[in-house]
């Protein structure tokens, strides 16, 4: 991408900010609230970045690492966060989240996304209430069927759950676009309000299908891997920003890779991992400012895959 | 342990019992599940932990070496009875003092790998018990099992300081997988078993630490530490050396 001369439109022919509203989550310390989005089966408001989990909080018993992640959590929360995301495949990272809840005094505006994660049956309820001690909460807003894993089983598991008030939404998960006929058969025959995808500027399958069919059924979606785990911004690294992420107010890659996902009007919100603050406030600051219209979109996707 | 077992079969298998869906996409990165830092900072707390284990232990290996070198002459049992017993204790310890307190909280399969390292201490004994075990006789098998355990007991070690960690990092023989594998198949080349279910035992004996080479230098690769090779390295040359003739 040449950064030097890129054409410079007009800002208010490209940046859009109707997909987006305004509201300011509890426990908000920043000046400007982060951008929401509302979840299609209940209208709730959500931010539309929050926080993932895999390898950053899987750190064990290493003290320092453990309050490297409070330190972590308390700028997701202080910039307006809410959505963490975990599952018991992580590791350590549900007694990690724990931790951090706990030092922080559980902030109210927590909205927890968990997952049940294993083919047998009949080990669904038993692990999930594990990860609910470990996280420490009394419910979770959210648990998903971790990588479809024994779905037909899990989904019935988790509706019951719903429809007796131990949970309030459903969802299923997949990543790195594996089994997407499998999710959009689930998509279609299955009510759920979450779907978790992976998304980003270089892997864009799912605007083929199951971003399409997520709004038309009212699905809330997930985005998880919107760095490919940190390999698309080693790579984006090498370049300079182009012109147009000035306009977005982006000052690192990691703010152009969160509202290239986050702008897709199916998208509610994104989960990137960190065990940095400065890193975890520079994806926060995504979820502020302007956010690229559908034209804008299309030239982020070619330039970066031009790279 | 129950919550590992269940993230096993999880991984692995799905609850119809068929192999999971479309795993020829998977790398070995898709299953490294921490970070770098994390891994190298569980050495140095084994070594906190345990200290002055992480000297003593490269230390009595190394008095090890010298008594078999001066007795290259005429190989005795005594001191290959006495390696495999040492060995035996050495892989105890590396089950219980790293895999199953410090590495299997950040990576379930490190809850699966203990068992067959408490295996491969009774294999080891067992060896030393009914093996009848001499050094070997041959230069070639000698040669390339005192390399390896040079490598293990005093280089192994100094990986930290070539990758521009704190030495507090190190990995000792006997404390840490790696180097306690890499001496097993040094004395495995060193010593030749003589009696039939020793010859049969001591085949049998490289399997674990062979199988602990070959999965630690894969996720030591995916972490993009040239240490991989080192492993696999060592490896591949008790492999050429044993080839020939086994135990």
């Amino acid at each position: 991408m040449n950064a030097a001369a890129p054409s410079r439109p007009g800002r208010r022919r490209f940046l859009a900010l109707a997909a987006a509203t305004l509201a300011a989550p509890v426990g908000a310390a920043s000046a400007a609230p982060p951008l929401t989005r509302r979840i299609p089966s209940s209208g709730e408001a959500l931010p539309i970045v929050g926080l993932g989990s895999w390898i950053t909080f899987n750190v064990g018993q290493d003290a320092q690492a453990r309050a490297q992640c409070v330190h972590v959590v308390r700028a997701f929360f202080a910039a307006g966060g809410r959505m963490i995301d975990s599952s018991p495949m992580y590791g350590s990272s549900q007694p990690t989240i724990g931790f951090a809840l706990a030092q922080l005094g559980m902030p109210a505006a927590l909205f927890s996304a968990e997952k049940v994660w294993t083919g047998d049956a009949a080990r669904g309820p038993a692990q999930i209430e594990a990860s609910r001690a470990y996280w420490g909460v009394p419910r979770f807003d959210l648990l998903q069927v971790h990588n479809l894993l024994a779905w037909e089983q899990q989904l019935p598991l988790l509706l019951q759950m719903k429809a007796a008030g131990r949970l309030r939404y459903v969802g299923i998960t997949t990543s790195e676009g594996r089994r997407h006929a499998e999710i959009e058969r689930v998509m279609r025959s299955q009510p759920i309000d979450f779907v978790q995808l992976s998304y980003n500027l270089l892997d864009r399958e799912a605007e083929q299908r199951l971003l399409p069919l997520a709004q038309e059924r009212g699905i809330a979606v997930i985005v998880n891997r919107p760095f490919r785990e940190g390999a698309l911004l080693r790579q984006l690294a090498k370049h300079p920003l182009p012109g147009w992420a000035a306009e977005l107010d982006c000052r690192h890659w990691a703010q152009v890779a969160l509202k290239f996902a986050c702008s897709h009007p199916a998208v509610t919100c994104a989960i990137p991992a960190t065990s940095q603050v400065a890193h975890l406030q520079q994806n926060m600051a995504a979820a502020r400012g302007p956010l690229p219209d559908a034209a804008l979109r299309q030239r982020m996707a070619r330039e970066v895959a031009a790279l | 342990m129950r919550r590992c077992a269940s993230a096993w079969r999880a991984r692995w298998l799905r609850c119809d019992g068929a192999a999971v869906s479309e795993w020829w996409t998977y790398t070995p990165a898709d299953f490294l599940m921490f970070a770098p830092r994390i891994y190298w900072r569980l050495f140095e707390t084994l070594n906190r932990q345990t200290w002055p284990a992480a000297l003593l232990a490269p230390a009595a290996g190394v008095a090890w070496l010298l008594w078999v070198a001066r007795d290259a002459a005429r190989p005795g049992a005594g001191a290959a009875r006495l390696a495999a017993v040492a060995l035996a204790l050495a892989w105890a310890a590396v089950a219980l003092g790293f895999l199953l307190p410090l590495l299997a909280p950040i990576h379930w399969l490190a809850a699966y790998v203990a068992p067959a390292f408490g295996l491969q201490a009774a294999l080891l004994v067992a060896l030393a018990a009914f093996g009848g075990l001499q050094a070997t006789a041959s230069p070639r098998r000698r040669q390339a099992g005192l390399a390896l355990l040079v490598y293990a007991l005093l280089l192994h070690p100094l990986w930290p300081l070539l990758e521009g960690r704190p030495w507090t990092q190190a990995e000792a023989f006997g404390l840490a997988p790696d180097p306690t594998a890499l001496a097993t198949l040094g004395m495995l080349l060193l010593c030749r078993a003589t009696t039939a279910s020793g010859r049969v035992l001591g085949r049998v004996a490289w399997a674990v630490p062979l199988a602990w080479c070959a999965l630690s230098a894969a996720t030591l690769w995916t972490m993009g530490s040239a240490q991989g090779w080192a492993l696999a390295a060592g490896a591949l040359l008790a492999l050429a050396a044993g080839s020939r003739r086994g135990l």
